[in-house]
């Protein structure tokens, strides 16, 4: 299978920041590969190297068979790029970019149309407002649209979901689902650990370094300890008093529980009388599976 | 159960025909960590501005921190404190030059000033940053800066509008407990978020749609009664519009 994207080794400075250490990974064809990672991880910095918008200092970034610093005119042809800033042109109507686009990459709208149709329908009643009026879920989708309009073989997204409502986000990841039957690869990345089970492999990024490349399931399971969820009703005192109790590892609030791991690896038998002594009564513990954040979480522990 | 801090009767807000909220009618707690969720252009902003003294119901009782939000909003704004995650601080002031400010703006007397922010820079371990530009500080630092600026006048209620967006999980964690914290103090958390995993943190959450409260309940409850593992998927069969959706800005 032809690789889409092979990185080796890139480094990227601006000063005295190092935004990229030896970021060396592969993209296959047709994958839909996640970057995970919070703000100021390098994730804008990378997509822009990829995007041939910016140069690496070190290593060597191929994108489909072609060195991303001289091959850029071919490639500028065949990669969609969407910024994580809309950066479409709000006084023009919906319409207006979409066309602009094409006639940009030498296409028409007409000649791609059902590569775009299940996205762009969405929008297309109000395509003769402007860009800068429509909500954020319609501006997503025009933005896409817009990238995908010259039929691309690889679609970089930069943080596509951030700030849109969740209902906006499922459907904006269903509509790159669809996307696979085209054969069009795809590159997101997101600071949300739990879209990392949207994607078929993912790369967890965090201060310009990879920490862990798999699939999401493998990931999760790469967790090393047994991981439990306790709960109780006064989670602030809970935590206190697990970090009292000299057998807990770690304990890190997780929505309405608290994820703890122990040194020998099981709770004990004196947990629950522990808590009880502490003032804390009603408590729950329930053995779970890690997910890719309690992973994100541990593999931060270790470089730090 | 605890006092009542907000309570919200019968709120209606139009603009001109259009019901931006639409009789809505909860109680809020002190020392609750309140969610307040709702798809893009469902009336929350609205809603929120109503609470913080910003905004006049069309009708409907408001009481905000013992005042009423029609007749008293300067009362309001005096007794809650607001963070949003990124436009809270000036990045061109100092840390310690922006704890003056708020603590200005909220009318506390200097020494209390000196003494609240000698007390934070000691919590956060941020002693060696006192002088530094906002604009120089990592993300997860301005964000606990942030949060401890916005209860620095120990408000009853303090308003955070997606709080943990785009921090480092451990980051993340931390800023969650010093919620915990303030919560366990008394404050009241109201949190409004898109990201439903920042749901899941709060002790009962609200969802609303098309200007209306459909759902009001613990994050437990809804799951249960939605057949959801999750509040994401509890949102998403509550917030999906049957009608055709509206590209009106809103949010």
């Amino acid at each position: 299978m032809q690789k889409v994207i092979e990185s080796f080794g890139v480094g990227k400075k601006f000063g005295a920041t190092q935004a990229l250490n030896d970021i060396s990974f592969e993209v296959n064809e047709s994958e839909i590969f996640g970057f995970i990672g919070p703000d100021g991880a390098g994730k804008t910095t990378l997509f822009r190297i990829i995007a041939t918008l910016l140069l690496p200092n070190e290593g060597e970034m191929k994108v489909l068979g072609l060195d991303a610093t001289t091959g850029f005119k071919e490639l500028r042809s065949n990669i969609g790029y969407m910024p994580g800033r809309f950066s479409l042109y709000q006084d023009l109507s919906v319409e207006e970019n979409l066309n602009f686009y094409a006639t940009v990459f030498g296409t028409t709208v007409q000649e791609n149309y059902d590569l775009i149709s299940d996205i762009y329908s969405h929008i297309e009643p109000f395509k003769k407002r402007l860009a800068g009026k429509l909500s954020g879920g319609m501006k997503q989708k025009l933005a896409l649209s817009c990238a995908l309009i010259h039929k691309p073989r690889l679609l970089v997204l930069d943080e596509p979901t951030t700030g849109v409502d969740a209902v906006s986000r499922s459907e904006f990841w269903s509509m790159l689902a669809k996307l696979r039957k085209y054969n069009i690869t795809i590159i997101v990345s997101t600071p949300y650990m739990d879209e990392a089970m949207k994607c078929d492999r993912v790369a967890l990024i965090q201060n310009g370094r990879i920490l862990s490349i798999d699939t999401p399931q493998k990931i999760r399971e790469g967790f090393s300890k047994r991981l439990y969820r306790i709960r109780a009703q006064d989670k602030y005192k809970l935590i206190i008093a697990l970090r009292k109790y000299p057998n807990t590892n770690t304990a890190y609030p997780f929505g309405d529980s608290i994820h703890v791991t122990f040194i020998d690896n099981a709770p004990g038998d004196s947990l629950p009388g522990f808590l009880e002594s502490e003032g804390i009564p009603g408590v729950t513990i329930e053995e779970s599976g890690a997910g890719i954040e309690d992973r994100f979480l541990e593999l931060m522990e270790k470089t730090a | 159960m605890n006092d009542i801090v907000i309570s919200v009767r019968n709120l209606v807000k139009k603009f001109g025909d259009f019901v931006a909220n639409d009789n809505l009618s909860f109680e809020v707690y002190s020392g609750e960590i309140f969610g307040f969720l709702g798809a893009n252009g469902a009336g929350k902003t609205t809603a929120l501005r109503i609470l913080s003294g910003l905004s006049s119901p069309t009708s409907g009782e408001v009481m905000v921190a013992g005042y009423d939000a029609k007749k008293e909003p300067e009362k309001i704004k005096k007794n809650i404190g607001y963070m949003c995650q990124k436009f809270s601080l000036y990045e061109d002031l100092t840390v310690k030059e922006n704890t003056m400010l708020y603590g200005g703006i909220y009318g506390m007397s200097l020494p209390l000033i000196k003494k609240r922010t000698a007390e934070l820079m000691e919590k956060l371990n941020f002693s060696d940053y006192e002088n530094k530009l906002i604009s120089d500080l990592p993300l997860g630092m301005k964000q606990k800066l942030a949060f401890s600026v916005a209860v620095l006048h120990e408000p009853k209620i303090v308003f955070l509008d997606e709080p943990t967006g785009g921090v480092d999980p451990v980051t993340r964690r931390q800023f969650w407990e010093m919620i915990y914290e303030a919560a366990s103090r008394g404050i009241t958390v109201f949190v409004t978020t898109h990201y439903m995993d920042e749901a899941e943190y709060c002790d009962r959450i609200s969802i609303m749609s098309d200007g209306k409260i459909v759902a009001l309940d613990t994050p437990a409850n809804l799951k249960k009664q939605y057949n959801a593992e999750t509040v994401e998927e509890v949102f998403i069969k509550i917030a999906r519009p049957d009608s055709p959706p509206s590209p009106l800005k809103g949010g």
